[in-house]
């Protein structure tokens, strides 16, 4: 039992620089360990996703500006994400053309829209990808053209000494471009620092979209490095209150309609029923379909690709069949297998039975628009139709959601029978 | 059956070498060859009075050694040999111990009295000897003097050796009953009271029952402050030792007794000699450090369930504590800034200061600030400098809002006692104040910053001035240095105000690194230590700099393993640990960013060179320098690391083999981490030896524990890097895994220390799984994990049942089950869900505050909803 030491740190710090070194060290390695099981995480099922054909064309809308490139594009070979951030030109503007999700129209409400799905007002502006990668950001269109190439503060989207982490990971954004403010508004996020998102639910995609975006500085207003800025869109849980939220509430952009997505579904390339698109004049000055001049023609037009056989097609995947031409009028009006044709909808309108397409009077118009790449997709013509006849309301979308809520609060009522 | 022994124990001690060696391999023998009758003859030797004394003495020794060793693994070993032997000679043995107790030779009791420790701390816990407290205590009244003060002591030692739980509360009464007793005023014998303070003090670690009790813990207290006034110096001491030990452990029951316990510890440091007053200062100073936990801890908001309210002891006696304090500060050494065992009253009782001022805060700047005001220009250099010190003191603890005046006021006239004042006393502390001020006050946080573009240039100026000093304030002044680079540390790429002079500090480092007295006072250490922080702070604008520093590092290095050919000595090697943490500090701070990173590669291959050079020494320090400063350049380097690991290799694996200096075998593993993160599948060739070396320290009982969970995450990182090649290993981790994970499911009742192990070791073997899982996916080979998912998910289930996971251990494990589903998806998807994991756990954790843990979970969640609906 000797006497006890008593002596204590004097004029010295209590941790030495070597131990500083030490401590240093291990977090840096919990870091990499960190980032290295994220990695695995996100990216080796990435491969797998994209490996699948995407045949889905992207669904162009009238007002859209239309793209003077009508040539049917080449199918490019199967790239993965990161082999396909290196292309180019032509190769790349095919590429991106298939990457983005579309949604269907909505013709009628699905199950459980309050449990299942998110809602938020759609910017009105135009839909496009955003990459950034080595130092730079490139924005395209959906036909993969570029609208901008611009510095930002996305993870290595501008040349910068002090950037951390692989300049060549790259992150991508699924964005609307609203020009009025000049601004890029992300509706999804796809790949971000090389993870890949495609396979994650849009539940996980949003919640990563808006933890990770404010943090790199890109919601900042624009800068030297910055040239403009993004900015997150309000999404709501699709209740009563986040439904009327997203219709009624205020945001910074105009309005466009209202996007649907499904909580639970990845992010798939080409349209999907897992995303749906509704507008009313209240949330859109787009509601019906205008001709090249702006203006909103007396009869619904659609248009349909004309297949073997003289089968009028939409561009859905199976192919909805709205009717058949005969081989002298396709002669006769120089039509042949592959083009897209115009039909007005006339008097007799469109007949369903059990949701499906039973006949469809339609009044052949001529040939469609050089620029445009496909014909329209199923919902689109019922949506349209809808809207001309009876149109589905807010107060139906509303009053669905609530019956979901009365539901599970309903009482049973027990009969006496005394 | 005892042999006799006395002539080897003699000739064991010899003068003669051969003669000596002869008994040495004589004793060796006969323990080996017949171990029974080797104690007993032992313990015959100790207890006969007529054997000479230095054959009793050794004779103690060895049966003590006997017992028990420093190594965890031979103390194991003696425990179980000792437990196997025959009852009937154990008892044999344990009599002649206890009647040595009352032999008239001094050294036989006192060393009988270890001895008897020794095998109590064996036989209690296995609830074996239960008599021997009643036997020691039995008539310890009747007993003489020396063999009381020999029973005292025993009691002692059994205390410090058995923990508390062995002992039941009617033989600690006992013991306490005796041992107060002991120490009574109306005991004559002075050794007896000396035996019982100290045997006390070992015992009150028992006494948690006895002090709930008022009438005990108050009578014991009032033993213990007599005792502080008995006239013998050295029980006055052991009763003040008994207080500190009392501040620490019953800190909660001390209010009625705190104004007794400051009249007798002011009485100790005004007249007493100075190894009481040095107790007495510590009591103190004890006190701060129970008071700085807690208002830690709660943040000074107490609730029900605090466990431990705060007394504010030390604020009530601050306006008595603080006077007395300072009065000590002018009793310094002449000579106690060179002498680095040097510890004296001044010393003492300035950081008891420095601890008083982080209690209380604003409260203590009032009290001291007239003593600084008075004192700090007085002719005497001891008034000089005890003032610099109590300013240098309470730096730490007040608001900067009190100090910044202050400071910004002093800061001048410090900077001109640095260069002008006669002392070296007063140097070094004003150098260390300097340091003080820029540790606390100076940095990019605060408000109104202390250094200004207008004044850096002067503090710079002074600093480096003052390098050229003598040794003892040279360091100081480096470690000034060190404070007001790390100012900076959080400006990022912003231009510093140290930008300008930055190639001139760094000069001024290098050069005080030449010194031919560098050695002295830690000079060497502290200038690289500044040198280190400069690097870790520089910006855009310096990096070039730090480039250009690197090949000046290196060629030191170079010289120092040079002049190894020629001799090798402690000072060569700790420069290379030096020089080794200087250029892994630069290797981490230029691969952080890309351009500097390239303009660093050109070194790559020299300075690893130069590293694997380091090897050839045979200091651990050394080695563990270089081992880091290699897992930060496999880093910076990536793939093309592969070209190193031909001669890197066997380093490597010497590194894993290092039982004895454990923090590089620790240090190692991480390494392994590095490089697999960097090779990738290139790191494939080397895993057989890196496997085989792991398994082996996992299975060792050699290998310090805290090495064990990296071990485990390193798994991961190999697993990871080489996917289904991992295939072959399977076979061994696994089932280590497996038990390692039984062992770790539970930590009921264990201590704080034992719990965050525990947890620990969760940590690193769930990162194995994570690892593992993530390897596999996607290959053909992923079903070969399927036998192990029952185990894991079980493991999963067990973790979250038990509900003390820690934040980390949580993150892991709700990752481990993604993973699981992540990698074996359908096939695993009805065991998923069965387990708890995927339920409840999931959902807690989906609903976590913690942001790592909820994005782990979304994760698990999105892989389980991909395992099941497929």
């Amino acid at each position: 039992m000797a006497p006890h030491d008593l002596r204590r740190p004097f004029k010295r710090p209590l941790i030495s620089d070597q131990e500083k070194r030490r401590q240093q060290s291990l977090l840096r390695q919990a870091q990499n360990r960190r980032d290295a099981q994220n990695h695995a995480r996100f990216l080796a099922s990435t491969a797998l996703s994209l490996e699948q054909p995407h045949e889905l064309e992207p669904e162009p809308e009238l007002h859209d500006e239309l793209i003077p490139d009508s040539e049917a594009p080449e199918s490019p070979k199967e790239l993965d994400v990161v082999e396909a951030s290196k292309l180019k030109g032509a190769e790349a503007r095919k590429w991106f053309a298939k990457q983005l999700m579309h949604p269907e129209w909505m013709i009628d409400i699905p199950e459980n829209l309050s449990q299942d799905w998110f809602v938020f007002a759609r910017p009105s502006g135009k839909r496009c990808f955003v990459v950034s990668c080595n130092g730079t950001t490139i924005s395209r269109l959906r036909n993969g053209s570029i609208l901008h190439r611009f510095p930002s503060e996305l993870p290595n989207g501008a040349r910068r000494k002090d950037s951390s982490g692989p300049a060549q990971s790259y992150s991508i954004l699924d964005c609307i471009f609203h020009e009025v403010d000049q601004t890029y508004y992300v509706i999804d996020m796809v790949c971000w620092r090389g993870y890949s998102l495609y396979d994650c639910a849009a539940e996980f995609r949003f919640f990563w979209l808006n933890s990770k975006l404010a943090e790199t500085g890109a919601c900042e207003p624009p800068s030297h490095y910055h040239k403009y800025r993004f900015s997150l869109v309000p999404v709501y849980c699709c209740d009563q209150s986040g439904l009327c939220a997203a219709y009624t509430g205020s945001v910074p952009y105009v309005k466009d309609g209202l996007l649907f997505y499904n909580k639970h579904a990845h992010y798939q390339t080409g349209i999907t029923p897992l995303a749906l698109v509704w507008k009313d004049e209240n949330c859109s000055q787009y509601v019906m379909d205008t001709d090249s001049k702006g203006q909103v023609p007396n009869q619904q037009q659609v248009v349909l690709e004309l297949q073997e056989g003289g089968k009028l097609c939409t561009s859905d995947d199976p192919p909805v069949v709205f009717g058949c031409l005969d081989g002298g009028f396709m002669h006769e009006s120089e039509l042949h297998s592959g083009c897209l044709v115009r039909f007005a909808i006339g008097e007799g309108g469109l007949v369903l039975v059990d949701g499906k397409l039973e006949k469809a009077d339609l009044n052949y118009l001529g040939k469609a628009n050089r620029a445009r790449a496909s014909a329209d997709s199923f919902s689109k013509v019922m949506f349209q139709y809808s809207v001309r006849h009876s149109p589905l309301r807010i107060d139906d979308l509303l009053g669905s959601v609530n019956s979901a809520a009365d539901e599970s609060n309903k009482v049973c009522d027990i009969e006496m029978d005394g | 059956m005892a042999m006799e022994v006395t002539q080897i124990l003699l000739n064991a001690q010899a003068v003669d070498g051969a003669l000596r060696k002869q008994a040495e391999e004589n004793l060796k023998q006969f323990q080996e060859q017949n171990l029974p009758s080797f104690l007993y003859s032992l313990a015959g030797e100790l207890a006969n009075d007529e054997k000479p004394a230095e054959s009793r003495k050794l004779a103690g020794l060895i049966l003590k050694n006997a017992l028990d060793a420093k190594e965890q693994h031979r103390k194991i070993e003696l425990v179980q040999r000792w437990l196997s032997l025959d009852p009937t000679l154990k008892a044999q043995i344990k009599a002649l111990l206890l009647r040595t107790l009352s032999s008239p030779s001094v050294d036989a009791r006192s060393t009988v009295s270890q001895v008897i420790a020794k095998v109590a701390g064996i036989e209690l816990p296995h609830k074996q000897w239960p008599e021997l407290i009643g036997s020691l205590l039995s008539n310890v009244h009747q007993l003489p003097a020396p063999t009381r003060q020999a029973t005292l002591e025993t009691l002692g030692y059994i205390c410090e050796e058995v923990s508390p739980d062995v002992v039941d509360q009617d033989h600690v009464n006992k013991i306490l009953t005796a041992v107060v007793q002991g120490m009574n005023s109306t005991e004559e014998n002075n050794d007896v009271r000396l035996a019982a303070v100290r045997a006390l003090y070992n015992a009150l670690g028992f006494a948690q029952a006895n002090f709930s009790n008022d009438m005990e813990r108050d009578y014991i207290m009032r033993i213990v402050c007599e005792t502080t006034l008995s006239p013998d110096v050295k029980i006055r001491r052991a009763a003040f030792e008994c207080l500190v030990a009392i501040s620490s452990t019953y800190y909660e029951k001390l209010a009625p007794y705190i104004q007794d316990i400051f009249n007798i510890t002011a009485k100790a440091v005004k007249e007493d000699e100075e190894q009481v007053a040095l107790q007495a200062i510590e009591f103190w100073s004890s006190i701060c450090d129970e008071e700085i936990d807690i208002l830690e801890e709660y943040g000074g908001d107490f609730s029900a369930d605090s466990d431990i309210p705060c007394f504010y002891f030390i604020k009530q006696a601050l306006s008595f504590l603080v006077p007395m304090l300072l009065e000590t500060l002018l009793k310094q050494d002449e000579d106690q800034d060179q002498d680095e065992g040097a510890w004296n009253i001044a010393m003492a009782g300035g950081t008891c200061l420095g601890l008083v001022a982080r209690t209380v805060g604003d409260d203590i700047v009032p009290l001291v600030m007239p003593f600084i005001q008075e004192n700090i220009s007085k002719p005497d250099w001891r008034q000089r400098e005890a003032a610099t010190y109590a300013f240098g003191s309470i730096l730490e603890g007040p608001s900067p809002e009190k100090l910044e005046p202050l400071v910004t006021m002093a800061l001048n006239f410090m900077l001109t006692a640095l260069m002008k004042d006669p002392s070296n006393h007063v140097k070094d502390t004003t150098a260390w104040t300097l340091g003080r001020m820029f540790e606390f006050l100076h940095g990019t946080a605060l408000d109104t910053p202390i250094i200004t573009p207008a004044n850096c240039q002067q503090i710079v100026t002074v600093l480096i001035q003052s390098m050229k000093d003598v040794p003892n304030v040279a360091e100081k002044a480096c470690g000034a240095l060190y404070f007001l680079a790390q100012g900076y540390e959080d400006a990022g790429s912003a231009s510093s105000p140290l930008t300008p002079y930055f190639q001139d500090i760094v000069q001024a480092l290098l050069t005080v690194t030449h010194r031919e007295d560098a050695v002295e006072s830690r000079l060497r250490t502290a200038a690289y230590e500044a040198l280190n922080e400069v690097v870790r702070c520089s910006n855009d604008e310096t990096a070039p700099m730090v480039v250009q520093l690197a090949p000046l590092i290196m060629l030191e290095l170079h010289n120092t393993l040079e002049n190894q050919k020629v001799s090798s000595d402690e000072r060569q090697n700790e420069l290379q640990g030096l020089l080794c943490g200087c250029l892994q500090v630069i290797i981490q701070k230029l691969g952080s960013s890309e351009p500097t990173k390239y303009h660093f590669m050109q070194y790559a291959d020299q300075i690893m060179a130069l590293f694997l050079k380091v090897f050839a020494s045979r200091s651990a320090t050394a080695h563990e320098e270089a081992m880091l400063a290699i897992g930060a350049l496999a880093y910076a380097t990536g793939p093309d690391f592969a070209k190193y690991m031909t001669e890197f290799y066997k380093y490597l694996e010497m590194g894993l083999q290092n039982f004895e200096d454990y923090q590089v075998c620790a240090i190692t593993v991480g390494v392994v981490g590095d490089v697999c993160r960097a090779l990738e599948e290139k790191i494939l060739p080397y895993c057989d030896g890196i496997m085989t070396q792991l398994l082996k320290d996992l299975s060792s009982n050699q290998l310090h524990r805290s090495v064990k969970p990296p071990i485990f995450s390193c798994f991961g990182d190999i697993a990871l890097a080489i996917g289904e090649n991992f295939e072959k290993y399977l076979l061994y981790a696994m089932p280590m895994l497996q038990s390692a994970a039984e062992l770790s499911a539970h930590t009921s009742g264990a201590d704080d220390d034992m719990t965050e192990y525990t947890n620990s070791l969760r940590n690193g073997i769930l990162e194995a799984y994570s690892g593992i899982f993530q390897g596999f996916k996607g290959s053909p080979k992923t079903q070969l994990l399927m036998p192990y998912a029952p185990h894991v998910l079980q493991f999963l289930d067990s973790l979250y049942m038990e509900k003390d996971m820690d934040d980390v251990v949580t993150k892991t494990a709700i990752g481990v089950l993604g993973d699981l589903a992540d990698t074996l998806g359908s096939s695993a998807g009805p065991l998923i869900q069965q387990s708890v994991s995927s339920k409840d756990f999931l959902k807690e954790c989906l609903s976590s505050d913690d942001h790592l843990i909820k994005e782990s979970a979304e994760w698990a969640k999105l892989a389980i909803s991909r395992a099941i609906s497929f």
